[in-house]
């Protein structure tokens, strides 16, 4: 019988400790044990991108590690982003350019998109679709998704 | 998709992960950036009973040049080396997957783990560099050449951990990579490493071409290199050596691609991968 590994860790600007199993999935850690549940699970196969999250300020598939992995990491989700009224610029741009529909991709495409405008501030739209490759959305089609992110990109200095 | 139970350390130094290592046995693993292991072991195709973190390892995540050397920890991310400038391996590790994948993926990992269809092997078998592994018994350095055994299977044996990677710089040389796939994120069905010496004279002093996933090991194009070597490098010869990039290779048919077909994209991603190089 496995044990147990304490976990240590900054979700959005808050400490947060727990004893896990040792193969708990970051995501599962996020959405289950902190209660964090706008980090969606789309295909659990590190394919589609819908539970990306920044470790350490880079966008990562957080099905596809432990949460014994991020141990002492910082990690920021969807909810560290903005508020209701107060929204991040992202947020804004995809609401505006109509950059979602069912909205399930959404969490996922923003935290890719952010961890590009850090990189890259002012990214043309091929480097969008690059940066977007490991995102996968069934209904907007991308277009207007790649709108919001130069959009974003256009309304930060 | 869970992974079965497995127990977890992540050691601060590493004689303690050789240490763990050789506790934990035969069914202990090593994890660095995870993209392969833990797939597989969300399917199930792999239950670890220890799992041996090197995360804390720094001194693995080194990135430095010596001699006409590159030479890079084992933890660097595919993302560190896409952005380094490092020539051919940048342009190979920059078309791994996606950006997500690039930033827990790395070159030890992908080097150890020996899939025929990642990019890195065959570029490192073209530039003729090296690995550094540790074991209870020492280090040793294996030439790309020995590396890679077959399916899935390199010289990192168990209880041994791969620390670092060696590229010679190949200054004057140019070079191309040519991956094809269906989708941009897509592991590749072929690809092709070339790498270009030109004479004073204009004729070609060197070549190296790296094919991947044209056998169950990356493999060295012999006969085109062979053809194309102290020839003037234009489109008549360059295309003569592309005819012969996929002789003598037994490529895997799969979902995507026959062996007929694998055999074609070989000698047209030769012949693009080359020019580029000669340009
Ligand atoms: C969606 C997706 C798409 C991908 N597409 C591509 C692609 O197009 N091209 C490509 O090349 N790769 C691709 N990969 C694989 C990716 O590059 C992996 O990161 C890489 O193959 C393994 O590196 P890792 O650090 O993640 O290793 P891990 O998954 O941690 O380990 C892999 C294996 O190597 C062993 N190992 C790891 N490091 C060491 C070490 N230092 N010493 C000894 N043994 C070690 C482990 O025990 C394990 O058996 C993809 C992965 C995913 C999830
Ligand atoms: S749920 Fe992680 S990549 Fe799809
Ligand atoms: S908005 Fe529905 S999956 Fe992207």
């Amino acid at each position: 019988m496995a044990g147990s590994v304490r976990v240590t860790m900054t979700v959005n600007g808050a400490q947060q400790s727990a004893e896990v199993e040792p193969r708990l999935l970051l995501v599962h850690f996020l959405r289950e044990t902190l209660g964090l549940t706008g980090t969606h699970v789309g295909c659990d196969t590190s394919n589609c991108g819908a539970c990306t999250v920044h470790l350490n300020g880079e966008a990562i598939k957080s099905c596809t590690l432990l949460a014994a992995q991020a141990d002492g990491a910082e990690i920021k989700t969807i909810e560290g982003m903005g508020q209701e009224g107060a929204l991040h610029p992202l947020q804004e741009a995809f609401w505006e350019h109509h950059g979602l529909q069912c909205g399930y991709c959404t969490p996922g495409m923003i935290m890719a998109s952010a961890d590009l405008l850090e990189r890259n501030p002012k990214p043309n739209e091929e480097e969008v679709r690059e940066a977007l490759a490991g995102n996968l959305c069934r209904c907007t089609g991308y277009h207007n998704i790649v709108k919001a992110v130069i959009a974003a990109s256009e309304t930060t200095a | 998709m869970i992974p079965a139970e497995f127990d977890y350390v992540a050691p601060a130094s590493l004689d303690d992960a050789l240490k763990a290592l050789a506790d934990g046995g035969e069914d202990a693993k090593v994890l660095a950036g995870g993209h392969s292991l833990i797939p597989l072991m969300k399917l199930r195709m792999a239950a670890p009973s220890l799992i041996v973190d090197l995360r804390q390892l720094g001194e693995l995540k080194a990135v430095s040049e010596d001699n006409g050397t590159i030479r890079l920890g084992a933890l660097v991310t595919h993302h560190t080396v896409a952005t380094g400038g490092f020539g051919l391996v940048s342009a190979a590790a920059a078309t791994i997957a996606d950006q997500q994948v690039r930033n827990m993926g790395t070159i030890g990992g992908t080097l150890a783990h020996g899939d025929p269809a990642s990019d890195m092997p065959a570029v490192l078998l073209a530039y003729e560099g090296s690995v550094l592994i540790r074991g209870s018994g020492g280090e040793r350095e294996v030439a790309a050449a020995d590396l890679f055994e077959d399916f899935l299977t390199t010289a990192v044996g168990e209880g041994e951990i791969l620390t670092e990677v060696r590229f010679p710089k190949l200054d004057g040389y140019g070079y191309g990579y040519e991956k094809f796939n269906r989708r941009q994120e897509d592991w590749a069905m072929v690809a092709v490493s070339a790498l270009v010496k030109k004479g004073a004279d204009g004729t070609a002093e060197d070549v190296r071409i790296g094919l991947t996933h044209m056998g169950s090991v990356p493999l060295r194009a012999t006969a085109a290199e062979d053809a194309l070597r102290g020839k003037p490098l234009n489109a008549e010869s360059i295309a003569a050596a592309a005819e012969l990039a996929a002789e003598g290779t037994e490529p895997p048919a799969d979902l995507n691609a026959s062996q007929d077909y694998k055999r074609h994209l070989a000698r047209v991603l030769t012949r693009r991968a080359l020019t580029t190089a000669a340009s």
